[in-house]
């Protein structure tokens, strides 16, 4: 029983209508690149767009959504109503006020530094106290979601954590320290030099400290994601868990291997030695571990939940499966995409590899496909399950949600495929336009068309998400039942004190921080002569 | 003490020993294939040596290159001006604008009597202080040539060469033609040329953006543009930083030189 309905909601409406506006953003770039649109004669109008669509939708949209989703997870699965109300809505209340702080100096022109900011480009100093607003309010969050877990222990000693709050507070404690990198880059280097007291900033530095939290960010995202994987599906299809070990494994292997690894994102970059990009790249191969792990447990309580349906033989089983029910929908297309994401991430992360595809479209390609494809995908599937014990009414467009979810599928596929492929052939990202009127590049005008073909896909079947909920809202009242997570086969009775709590795997989780980015933070700083005049942005014309 | 109650930072819990010692064991390995051996695989004298491959490997700062042939001095003077963005900045930082507006009076001939002039020469009113003052400085120090200019400068100071910047830099540019004659900007102008390695004129020297040291051009006479933009492409002007502009000039074609000429003498 959620008793903060209006808390969730608010978090979950804003960060859908944030969405909303920044896809059509997305699309609009797609379009006046293809060779549909003339060149733009004012390229800052795409840099603009680009900084609002990868602010909203980095920042603001997968934040709101993990925390509306905490706050319900904390309630429903520790049974107890919420530890500081009252703070949350302050964490809110901050979420906005920073976004609107961030995203009108970017409207007007004098932020166009793209979401990871990019020093020693600097703009107006409202855009990045808006974003350290946005951080500071989630903070909030990852506080409230700690004290929540402890009190709970504290009245059920000994007790097993129940899974979904155990992977909600790992997921808050690894944004909570992943966030520190971009608030230590926004402090002490870049707003010193927006509000201006220095002219000067250590780049190199600024993108070390930034790298901290961009790779971390994405597992952030991705979270929620899992833990529909491991707590709703498997409920949803009439299935059981098939290991929730395995799960919690998972989840603090997720900890423990997101953080170090956030120089793979620099291999091109100078200013880090090649060792250490070396031993960025091996740990990211880690990352593997627990997300092999997940697909196996998934895939095996899938099909516990295909054999009680009656599925029999070696594949036959997939034909018994409820492929109407829309979480079963949802979770499949998830999976493929987070495949051919995860294939194409294991040549980002290769140190060698990684320079054939480096800053090419390839790699917006990547991250619209595991976190737009895979992970957004499950965002609509937790909000399809969610919402109908958050407005007391049943859902009733179900063939509508298979329609919008076939919709969001085929979108990203034919919007990222095209990308990947012309990534290989050497098309540059974040290009305002491209000229195409060149002999080796008239040929791949027509990748960009299809782009924009499915970014207008997914345009659509965001409209149809954000229509579907509205409608929920004035559906017929029905009699929801008590809602529940997934059961394990064997559900836990006691569990090792490593797996009934997160401190094992956040001590390594910063132990690991500290040996693989403490010497190149450190060096960075001592090295004066790494300090580069800023290039300022939106200012005179 | 308490040994009856498991702890989880103890060596009795294999979940520490197993999570903690793995990760330590896959650490050290990186490490010494990271930092030892691929170094080490590198075939060239500079990295030999255990110390030399770990240093390479971490990134630190050492001059490799120390041994080697020094550096070929360009045949020509180049320009050694170093800008800062809080160089000149302000009527506050820069120079003095009276004693500027003193030492302006031998300019007047060429540049007008209040930096506009019809005689072709470049229009001063307006102009960014930095971008003056570099020009200044390189027809002091012969990386820009000029017959005219050389012997104007050669007796200034560095601070008068501050004060006339400031002094020019504080002028009102000439007016700006009523907006109806304001066509629309060439495509060199507004987009470049990528594919030739072309920026965008605009995203230097106005209208898209600014950037330090590159002046701004409008207005200023088109046989002016014309020629300098020449210049650079037949290389006879190179106190360009990096060769910046020569790159770019070398690559347009007579018809771009035109257009972008013409936009900056004529638009604003």
């Amino acid at each position: 029983m959620i008793s903060n309905r209006r808390l969730v909601l608010a978090h979950f409406w804003l960060a859908f209508a944030v969405f909303g506006l920044a896809i059509l953003l997305g699309e609009w770039q797609m379009f006046i690149r293809s060779p549909l649109h003339g060149w733009l004669h004012n390229p800052d109008l795409y840099y603009r767009s680009v900084t609002a669509h990868g602010t909203v939708m980095g920042y603001v949209f997968p934040t709101l959504v993990a925390m509306g989703f905490g706050y319900a997870i904390c309630e429903l699965s520790l049974d107890q109503p919420l530890i500081g109300r009252r703070w949350a809505w302050v964490g809110y209340a901050m979420i906005i006020v920073g976004s609107v702080a961030a995203v009108v100096p970017v409207a007007l022109g004098l932020d166009s530094v793209l979401y990871t900011f990019y020093p020693p480009m600097i703009g107006n100093a409202f855009y990045y106290i808006g974003v350290v607003l946005v951080v500071v309010g989630s903070w909030v969050w990852v506080v409230l979601m700690g004290v929540n877990l402890n009190a709970w222990k504290r009245a059920h000693p000994g007790a097993p954590v129940p899974l979904p709050m155990f992977a909600n507070v790992a997921a808050a404690y690894l944004w909570g320290w992943t966030a520190v990198g971009a608030a230590l880059e926004l402090l002490f280097q870049i707003l010193p030099v927006a509000l201006g007291f220095s002219n000067t900033i250590n780049a190199g530095l600024s993108r070390v400290l930034f790298s901290w939290t961009l790779h971390a960010i994405v597992y952030f995202w991705l979270m929620p994601a899992y833990i529909a994987f491991y707590t709703i599906v498997p409920r949803a299809i009439g299935g059981r868990l098939y290991s929730d070990t395995m799960a919690r494994v998972s989840f603090a292997l997720f900890l423990v291997f997101s953080m170090p690894i956030g120089i793979h994102h620099l291999f091109a970059d100078p200013q880090v030695g090649s060792g250490f990009k070396f031993i960025h790249s091996v740990f990211t191969a880690m990352v593997t571990i627990p997300t092999l792990l997940t697909v196996f447990t998934i895939c095996a309580s899938v099909e516990i939940a295909a054999r009680l349906r009656g599925g029999k033989g070696v594949f036959g089983w997939l034909k018994a499966l409820p492929w109407d029910n829309p979480q079963m929908l949802a979770l499949a297309f998830s999976f493929v995409m987070l495949g051919f994401g995860g294939a194409g991430g294991l040549i980002n992360m290769s140190y060698q590899l990684d320079s054939t595809v480096h800053n090419t479209q390839w790699i917006t390609g990547h991250f619209h496909l595991i976190f737009g494809g895979a992970v957004v995908i499950m965002y609509f599937a937790i909000a399809y399950d969610l919402w109908p014990h958050l407005t007391g009414r049943a859902m009733q467009d179900l063939s509508l949600i298979r329609t919008q979810l076939w919709l969001w599928f085929v979108g990203m596929i034919v919007t990222t495929f095209p990308w990947h492929y012309v990534g290989i052939l050497g098309m540059p990202r974040r290009m305002a336009y491209f000229d195409y009127s060149a002999p080796g590049l008239s040929g791949e005008g027509i990748t960009v068309i299809m782009s924009t073909v499915g970014g207008a896909l997914l345009v659509v079947s965001a409209l149809l998400f954000l229509l579907i909920l509205y409608r929920n809202h004035s559906a017929s009242r029905a009699e929801t039942t008590p809602f529940t997570f997934s059961r394990a086969i064997h559900e836990p009775t006691s569990l090792p004190l490593a797996l009934n709590g997160l401190g094992l795997w956040v001590g390594l989780m910063i132990a690991l921080t500290i040996t693989n980015y403490g010497y190149p933070i450190a060096q960075l700083i001592g090295l004066h002569d790494a300090q580069v005049p800023a290039v300022f942005i939106g200012g005179k014309r | 003490m308490n040994g009856d109650r498991p702890r989880l930072i103890s060596l009795r819990n294999p979940w520490f020993t197993a999570s903690v010692g793995a990760i330590s064991i896959l650490f050290v390995f990186t490490v010494f294939v990271g930092f030892v051996w691929l170094p080490s695989a590198q075939n060239d004298a500079l990295f030999k040596g255990l110390l030399n491959a770990i240093c390479s490997a971490a990134g630190v700062p050492k001059a490799w290159l120390s041994e080697a042939s020094p550096p070929i001095q360009p045949k020509t003077p180049v320009s050694s001006v170093v800008l800062t963005p809080d160089m000149l900045g302000g009527a506050s930082s820069g120079g003095s604008i009276g004693r500027g507006a003193t030492l302006a009076l031998r300019c007047t001939m060429c540049h007008g009597a209040r930096g506009v002039s019809a005689a072709n020469t470049p229009n001063l009113a307006g102009q960014y202080a930095p971008s003056i003052y570099k020009e200044l400085r390189d027809f002091q120090s012969g990386a820009r040539t000029s017959a005219i200019m050389a012997p104007m400068v050669v007796g200034l100071s560095d601070q008068d060469l501050s004060d006339l910047s400031a002094y020019y830099a504080s002028l009102p540019r000439s007016n700006a033609p009523p907006a109806q004659q304001v066509h629309s900007e060439p495509n060199i102008v507004a987009t470049g040329s990528p594919m030739r390695n072309i920026a965008p004129c605009g995203s230097c020297h106005g209208d898209l953006a600014t950037k330090l040291g590159a002046p701004w051009l409008g207005p200023q006479p088109r046989e002016y543009l014309k020629s300098q933009l020449e210049a650079f492409a037949n290389g006879s002007r190179h106190n360009d930083i990096s060769a910046q502009m020569r790159n770019i000039a070398r690559n347009m074609t007579a018809d771009e030189i035109n257009a972008s000429a013409s936009y900056y003498a004529g638009s604003r």
